[in-house]
């Protein structure tokens, strides 16, 4: 189009320049609250599988055992009758080893109640046999109680059915208030998310009004839009993983201190935790990506 | 001159780029603010729109690069009816309008090459591709030393030139300019005024929004004019 004869104009080097302004400070509050619930929602998520390890754990140690309570029988020594069905048992198939309990561990178990030294010398205490099931898909109580009867010792076998039931419930509780804890993070997150954008929108409508008006659809608007609010959570999953995992750290390294157990979840820091919260940023990123897109296209739409 | 009320484009053999029929518009439940306006631009067309300040211009010409919706009648664009449109064929149209506002509309965060290029980046256009293209385009509208520079450190020619640049760098079919010489002095207007016909010569529909009688006089070009949303036309400015 010119009419120049000399060199022809030259384009400026570089790439392109971003087509949404820089924020100018802008995005920094929903910058930390976005950390702060991927920071929850990091520990809830590493409290739920705290809770789903610890559960399992559980019903997989009350399923693979049992307890015998060997009662004190007048003319008889308790602890050799206890001894004698640790034997008895030890020996009937499906057993992995029965281990009988001394009066001075019942009493140890019973402390909590009673106070050290709380219990006569001469009082009964019934005396236990711990038993591990080589396959905790058998129970055989049954046989347990007929060689017991069999040797004239009082005993009952308690198969953990009991606790078993109440535990299963409690971890399952414990499994849904953790996911649902995490599911309403996330869906926190996605509003916030998804809130701040339409802001960012109506900051911008200058911008989105241009690009428009030169041919651009909604879905290269909501795209760059969409680029902006993954770059801000996935910097801001970073940075509340990282604190997450601060914490998980040291509740694993001060795992002894039983006080501070009480109030917090079970954090586990193994591989799938570790997993966990290195694609907690990639997930916040994508978590924030949708909103943005889903927020800016449906505002969009309102328009013509 | 000649007044009347009715369109003084006939139907053609030639095509037909922008159709007007009874079409009303209002915002939301406000007053209408046009009446029943009807006309037709011809393809390779130069016409004037002009009418006081509150006329009805700018919500005309809304309509024209569909950033509205009529509220009644028909409006055609390239033999399109727009209300029958789907929203993502609009993209695709509006890609052969190019618009000239009265306040620019620049993205002042990009340089005055990258607002220029900015309906072909849209596009999907590799900056390889137009680069060149875009710097020539700069050098034609004279704004070659000014490159890289943003709008809001131009004058408010400069910064018109830009516009301009930018709404034909895609080489649109229909350029519509809303009140172009608003910002600039009289020689600046005639240049720009020289630089639509030039445009309008190499096939570009054109049409201006203006309320400057000395720029419609200059040509010897139909005129629409509005007053109260209806329209009213003139066969030739002078």
């Amino acid at each position: 189009m010119s009419d120049s004869e000399t060199s022809p104009p030259m384009p400026p080097a570089g790439g392109h320049a971003r087509l949404l302004p820089p924020d100018a400070g802008r995005d920094r509050p929903l910058f930390a609250v976005a950390a702060i619930l991927v920071f929850l929602a990091c520990l809830a998520a590493l409290g739920a599988r705290g809770a789903w390890t610890s559960s399992d754990r559980w019903m997989n140690d009350l399923a693979g055992s049992l307890t015998v309570q060997v009662r004190p029988v007048d003319g008889r020594n308790a602890d050799e009758d206890a001894s004698e069905a640790a034997r008895l048992i030890a020996a009937l198939p499906d057993i992995e080893s029965a281990e009988a309990r001394s009066r001075a561990e019942s009493e140890a178990l019973l402390e909590p109640w009673f106070g050290a030294g709380g219990l006569p010398a001469d009082l009964p205490v019934p005396l236990l046999v711990d038993v591990e099931l080589s396959n905790p898909d058998i129970l055989p109580v049954e046989d347990i109680e007929a060689v017991l009867a069999e040797a004239g010792i009082d005993a009952t076998v308690d198969d953990h059915g009991r606790w078993s039931d109440a535990v299963a419930r409690a971890s399952h509780l414990a499994r849904m208030l953790a996911l649902g804890l995490l599911t309403l993070i996330l869906g926190a997150a996605a509003a916030v998310i998804a809130f701040a954008a339409r802001a960012s929108l109506a900051a911008r409508r200058d911008v989105a009004d241009a690009l428009h008006i030169v041919g651009a659809t909604d879905a290269y608007i909501a795209g760059l839009f969409e680029r902006r609010f993954f770059g801000l959570g996935l910097k801001a999953g970073a940075t509340g993983a990282g604190f997450a995992a601060l914490i998980a750290i040291l509740v694993a390294v001060g795992g002894g201190n039983a006080d501070a157990m009480y109030f917090l979840p079970e954090l586990v820091f193994a591989p799938v935790e570790i997993a966990s919260l290195l694609a907690a940023p990639l997930v916040a990123g994508a978590i924030a990506a949708l909103s943005a897109r889903l927020a800016v296209s449906e505002e969009l739409r309102k328009r013509w | 001159m000649t007044e009347t009320g009715v369109n003084p484009f006939p139907q053609s053999e030639s095509e037909v780029i922008v159709r007007f029929d009874a079409v009303g518009m209002r915002y939301g439940r406000g007053p209408e603010i046009l009446k029943d306006v009807s006309f037709e631009l011809p393809r390779g067309s130069f016409t004037f729109l002009t009418g006081p300040s509150g006329a009805g211009k700018t919500s005309l010409l809304r309509l024209i690069y569909m950033a509205h919706k009529a509220s009644r009648g028909v409006v055609q664009h390239f033999g399109h009816d727009t209300a029958a449109l789907r929203r993502k064929d609009l993209p695709d149209l509006r890609r052969r309008i190019g618009v000239v506002f009265q306040e620019f509309r620049m993205l002042d965060h990009l340089s005055v090459f990258e607002n220029v290029a900015l309906p072909l980046r849209v596009a999907g256009q590799k900056r390889s591709a137009y680069a060149e293209d875009v710097a020539e385009l700069v050098s034609w509208v004279g704004l070659e030393h000014h490159m890289e520079s943003r709008p809001a450190t131009l004058s408010g020619g400069e910064q018109q030139r830009v516009a301009i640049a930018r709404a034909v760098v895609n080489q649109p079919e229909l350029l519509i300019a809303d009140e172009p010489t608003g910002n600039v002095d009289p020689d600046m207007a005639r240049r720009l005024l020289r630089l639509f016909v030039e445009l309008n010569r190499l096939g570009t529909t054109v049409l201006i929004a203006t309320h400057d009688l000395t720029l419609v006089r200059a040509l010897d070009a139909p005129v629409m004019s509005l007053a109260d949303g209806r329209l009213t036309f003139r066969e030739r400015a002078a």
